[in-house]
């Protein structure tokens, strides 16, 4: 019962309280970053008595439209698949944040709580699970729409996540090798230890091609610019095309928090997760000698921030990344992901391979 | 860059697309820290020589309007308040879109023969071509009142007659008075 009620806490502070508000905030961020980007200012229209905040009630008038709209179901749609796809979308963008660890153990009231909602011992396998689940959402909702462009979004869709999730799994190998672990948790503790006594072992030093390939396979799988082929909400129509109102809000949605999931499994595997460098569970110990010791709750609460402020700085590089580059053709995409990203993660493996056995 | 440049197949490196990905990134992000910059200046309120952007909050801010900028016409008096129109129809004529209606009446003073009865303007068929304001021989009608929100829910109210042209207030500060000292402005 109490092991229940921890993980509901943990839920609704980290997916209810921290992930879901980053999603709707990064809407905002979407238009805003990309306005200064382009020398513009941006949506600043919506008000509350006349308090602007920068722009930031869109995100209150967004949401608002998009459940008051009507939602539609067009004729011919099999309507029992066509109203569970963008849920299903929904679900597995969410459940991936379960297997995330934003802090390392944090005592209260005497109790050890891991701060990961789920303590799932095989980690990386979930995540695999669930991002190779995320494509049923798309697929399905395209197929039960009844419309030939639809269908073509939704076709091209499946072949891109397809042919990037083999490249986001191949190109995890080498972290696995690395850290000798498929437990989110554990990596996550692993890069807290230190390589020659000074630098932190974070995943970034030890798999610089494995980050450089989990990142442009990451942002593939969000089927965002530049590989946006699957939606193309202006030129050529998505899977989405004939949802309305919060069916279209739901996808919208999965969308971001898509991005926010392979921000924070960037974070966790390659940028060290929670770890600040030198922080141990009793305080810091700089390899100089020198030592700060802090209470376990100040620890928990720099770790939490530490995961905070790296998911917010890599959700802004992957924004502008977003803003920045045109999109690929979809022959370039597919060359991309089989003929460069897949042979450099198997080559990424090979090196790491002949690396550890070198070590020992 | 030399034109010949692009015909050169790319090389290994460069077919990464890291290259190209990084000064891309470098492009748009110092945009967006230089205008970041400005805009928390701005916020504290420190007057800068630059803005951090090039658009206008159209409602709130006017584009400075220039010098030569044709906008709602307006019809001038004499000394005496009278309009300075001959009802000569040398408007009517140039306007391209027929926008202009002229009825003339005699003037009751001998040395000029005529005066507009009725004198209307349809802006809703007006191109703003300034043709009328070219072939006017009395200066009695300019565009230069600086007023460009002209609008209407119906097609009467886009009919200016008369007494509303001569009766218009000109907002001269939408104008640029020193074309001059805008340079390094946006005027686009």
């Amino acid at each position: 019962m109490q092991a229940l009620a921890e993980a509901a806490g943990k839920f609704v502070f980290f997916i209810g309280l921290i992930v879901l508000n980053i999603a709707a905030i990064l809407t905002w961020v979407e238009r805003k970053q990309s306005a200064v980007m382009q020398d513009r200012i941006g949506a600043n229209r919506a008000t509350i008595f006349g308090i602007r905040m920068l722009g930031m009630f869109h995100m209150l008038a967004d949401m608002l439209k998009l459940f008051t709209k009507e939602f539609f179901i067009p004729m011919g749609a099999r309507r029992f698949v066509y109203l569970l796809a963008p849920m299903i979308s929904l679900l597995f963008a969410l459940v991936g944040f379960a297997a995330i660890p934003f802090g390392d153990t944090l005592i209260l009231g005497g109790r050890e709580i891991p701060l990961q909602i789920a303590n799932v011992n095989i980690g990386i396998l979930y995540i695999f699970a669930v991002l190779g689940m995320a494509v049923y959402g798309v697929v399905l909702g395209a197929w039960a729409s009844n419309n030939n462009y639809a269908l073509l979004g939704g076709l091209r869709a499946s072949a891109q996540m397809l042919s990037y999730e083999v490249a986001i799994g191949v190109s995890l190998v080498g972290v696995i090798m690395v850290y000798q672990t498929v437990d989110l948790m554990e990596i996550a503790r692993a890069q807290g230890q230190l390589l020659w006594g000074w630098l932190p072992q974070w995943g970034i030093l030890l798999q610089p091609l494995g980050f450089l390939i989990f990142m442009t396979a990451g942002i593939a799988e969000t089927k965002r610019i530049p590989f946006d082929a699957p939606e193309g909400e202006s030129e050529i129509v998505g899977y989405f095309i004939e949802y309305s109102g919060m069916g279209f809000g739901m996808y919208f949605l999965t969308d971001f928090l898509e991005t926010i999931l392979i921000a924070s499994l960037t974070v966790t595997f390659f940028l060290g997760g929670f770890q600040v460098p030198y922080l141990y569970a009793d305080g810091f110990h700089f390899p100089w000698g020198q030592a700060i010791l802090l209470p376990n709750i100040a620890v928990a609460a720099l770790q939490f921030l530490s995961f905070l402020i790296k998911l917010i700085v890599l959700l802004f590089i992957m924004m502008a990344i977003r803003w920045t580059l045109p999109r690929f053709r979809y022959d370039q995409i597919m060359h991309l992901g089989w003929k460069i990203l897949l042979p450099a993660s198997l080559i990424n493996i090979l090196i790491t391979a002949v690396v550890l056995t070198i070590i020992g | 860059m030399n034109v010949h440049d692009k015909y050169k197949p790319l090389s290994w490196w460069d077919k990464t697309y890291i290259p190209l990905v990084i000064d891309g990134l470098a492009v748009t992000l110092r945009h967006f820290f230089r205008n970041i910059r400005l805009h928390i200046l701005n916020v504290i309120g420190i007057k800068t020589k630059e803005r951090g952007a090039v658009t206008y909050q159209y409602p709130e801010e006017m584009r400075p309007l220039w010098p030569r900028t044709r906008t709602l016409h307006r019809l001038m008096r004499r000394e005496d308040g009278s309009p300075r129109c001959v009802a000569c129809m040398m408007c009517e004529t140039a306007c391209p879109a027929r926008c202009i209606y002229i009825v003339a009446e005699e003037r009751p003073e001998v040395q000029i023969e005529k005066q507009p009865k009725i004198f209307n303007i349809d802006l809703g068929k007006c191109v703003f071509c300034g043709y009328c304001v070219e072939a006017c021989p009395e200066d009695a009608i300019r565009m230069d009142t600086g007023i460009i929100d002209i609008a209407s829910y119906t097609r009467n109210g886009m009919l200016l007659t008369k007494e509303q042209l001569l009766n218009i207030e000109p907002k001269v500060e939408n104008y640029v008075s020193r074309p001059d000292l805008m340079e390094g402005q946006p005027i686009y």
